[in-house]
């Protein structure tokens, strides 16, 4: 075997040491390699979201129902979204904190349309492990710093919804949107 | 694959023969749970739970396979086919329950089978693959449990769902798209729900696969025992048949029992109510908690409160939960005492009832709401479990100085005997 091995390698090696049948070996499995990843490609990809998930429309808010104090629940991507008109005691509670000792350091009207201050349009989805926190509802907590509580691990949000206290690490998700009218917003 | 005095096979009946010749698949059991196999003559009844394990899968893949006869796997009829199945499917109450708490009663006895290696060193050499696979059928039972728990569609299940999956996405700049591509859309929906009923359909038959790898895997060395000795000679030995099926028969009618009275009179004892209100996408459960099994995992989650150094709480809790359990893949390394039995290490007894304590402290604080005292409770407990694999196991091993250990199985035996009452008496060991 090895004598045959070496006139394998010696007649076509070229001089350089490789042997023809190294390298019709490394050819192939590569190839079937890149067989095998393109295959497994589309096995993944098809747990992405569908089509018909990633078509969803944008969401339109009417905001003249709301009054100061008061909030909403609707969805956007099939998620919650708090729609919430803040009132001044509350405008004035966010303005007060200095934002560079807060976990995710933004002021209200970073979170907010110039001239709209009132309108806080976020994502009802804590950062933490996304459940949907408590505060838009009529009556329900609203947590130790008045804006958003989140009863399942105790993440307190504030009143321009910036993360306060427990585990989640960012301030609820301001989503893109726009004002159509004075009364109206499109969020997406 | 045996000791040298095992039972031989031979079949005296001439169809018997010819299917041996054929497919000895006969032999392959005779050898693997009958006369052919031998076994540590003094197992307690704590080596009942890796049968009782076994009983408890095939109860799961019997009821489950029934359940997904009547099953529904949409998010428009899910919840209402289960409640169907209920209510109008014959015996279809007997087999739901059956199933839901099938399910509490594996956990059960794997969480004893568990703690059983865990006292008496069973994850060592040369079983440290044994021990190795367990945890792989662990994991999956996990994973399999917990999709189970998300198709009837209810508040926990879809909360439940959200909550595992958005574990995934505290994981940096990768996280979201690894949670979006897990469920197949931005929230749990119909993509999700479907595709956790073909994966909870599939993982228990992998479980039943890495079960025979376990099995396997064991006897190849043969079961340990409470000595932590190792077989010697035949006199240390009894066959598995008829000896150890009669003990784990009488295990399994024990298991039986309570596993009827826990089905038929307290069906929901270890559910949620808020599991019987149809999944919600707007309304979270006043107080979210995975089941009882998932406690003490959820508990050190929850722990991670601030920010440490550059790294966000959600990480670390995430982090640290995963590392309580792939920490014992380490074990077999990280306790490096060459006595197997707790029976025989007097500190690392002690040390091992605290780790009981510690788990089942944790377990009640991850069934508890996240608010103090519960939440520092976790976090010095959760700071326990790692202390104790990670600093107090290695540090014993070095230090502790074990009693001195029996020279044999069949030593260990005749000496307790004799010691407990008179009946035996008549071979002393010494």
């Amino acid at each position: 075997m090895a004598s045959v091995e070496h006139t394998d390698g010696e007649v076509l090696a070229g001089g350089d040491g490789v042997r023809r049948r190294d390298f019709i070996n490394i050819a192939a499995v590569s190839f079937a390699g890149v067989g095998a990843v393109a295959v497994v490609l589309p096995l993944i990809d098809q747990m992405n979201p569908s089509a018909d998930v990633l078509a969803l429309a944008s969401t339109e808010v009417d905001l003249s129902d709301i009054q100061p104090g008061q909030a909403i629940k609707t969805t956007f991507r099939s998620q919650p979204l708090f729609v919430r008109q803040l009132t001044e005691k509350e405008i004035a509670e966010a303005d007060k904190v200095d934002p560079s000792t807060l976990r995710d350091p933004q002021t209200l009207e970073e979170r907010t349309v110039d001239g709209k201050k009132q309108w806080l349009i976020t994502m009802g989805v804590c950062t933490h492990l996304g459940c949907v926190p408590l505060g838009a509802g009529e009556g329900e907590n609203r947590g130790e710093y008045g804006g958003y509580f989140c009863p399942c691990h105790g993440s307190s949000y504030d009143t321009a919804a910036r993360i306060r206290k427990g585990p989640a690490p960012k301030n609820l998700e301001v989503p893109k949107f726009s004002f159509t009218s004075d009364t109206a917003i499109l969020v997406g | 694959m045996s000791f040298p005095w095992a039972e031989q096979y031979t079949p005296k009946h001439p169809v018997m023969q010819w299917v041996d010749e054929k497919l000895p698949l006969p032999r392959l059991v005779y050898n693997a749970v009958g006369a052919g196999y031998p076994v540590p003559r003094n197992l307690n009844y704590f080596w009942n739970f890796g049968v009782l394990a076994g009983l408890a899968l095939v109860i799961q893949l019997v009821t489950g396979v029934i359940m997904a006869m009547h099953y529904g796997a949409n998010t428009l009829v899910a919840f209402s086919s289960v409640e169907q199945t209920m209510r109008d499917v014959n015996a279809g109450w007997l087999m739901r329950y059956a199933h839901a708490n099938g399910a509490s009663f594996f956990f059960i006895v794997v969480y004893l089978h568990i703690f059983r290696g865990l006292y008496f060193g069973s994850y060592k050499a040369p079983r440290e693959m044994v021990w190795l696979l367990g945890l792989v059928i662990f994991l999956l039972m996990m994973a399999t449990a917990f999709m189970g728990y998300v198709l009837p569609w209810g508040q926990m299940s879809y909360w439940g769902a959200k909550v595992i999956t958005g574990l995934f996405g505290a994981i940096p700049v990768v996280g979201e798209p690894i949670q979006t591509w897990l469920l197949g859309g931005f929230a749990p929906g119909n993509a999700s729900l479907n595709r956790f009923f073909s994966l909870h359909f599939l993982l228990p038959f992998v479980i039943a696969a890495v079960v025979i790898l376990h099995i396997w895997a064991l006897h190849i060395p043969g079961s340990s025992n409470p000595t932590g000795v190792e077989v010697k000679g035949p006199q240390d030995t009894v066959p598995f048949h008829p000896y150890y099926t009669a003990k784990d028969g009488f295990g399994a009618g024990v298991f039986l029992i309570l596993f009827a009275i826990l089905l038929f009179f307290l069906p929901n004892y270890l559910g949620h109510p808020d599991n019987y209100i149809e999944a919600n996408p707007l309304s979270t459960p006043a107080h979210i908690v995975p089941e009882w099994y998932f406690w003490p995992f959820y508990a050190i989650l929850r722990a991670f409160t601030v920010d440490f150094f550059f790294i966000p709480a959600k990480l670390l809790g995430v982090l640290a939960m995963f590392a309580s359990i792939l920490l014992l893949f380490f074990l077999p390394w990280l306790d490096t005492s060459s006595v197997r039995s707790g029976s025989y290490r007097p500190t690392f007894k002690k040390f091992f009832w605290i780790l009981v304590i510690d788990v089942l402290i944790l377990g009640y604080c991850g069934g508890a709401p996240a608010e103090e005292p519960y939440v520092m409770i976790s976090q010095i407990a959760s700071a326990y479990y790692f202390a104790h694999f990670l600093i107090v196991l290695p540090l014993i091993s070095r230090f502790e100085k074990p009693l001195p250990l029996p020279n044999s199985i069949t030593e260990a035996v005749l000496a307790k005997h004799g010691h407990s009452d008179g009946e035996t008496a008549a071979v002393p060991a010494e």
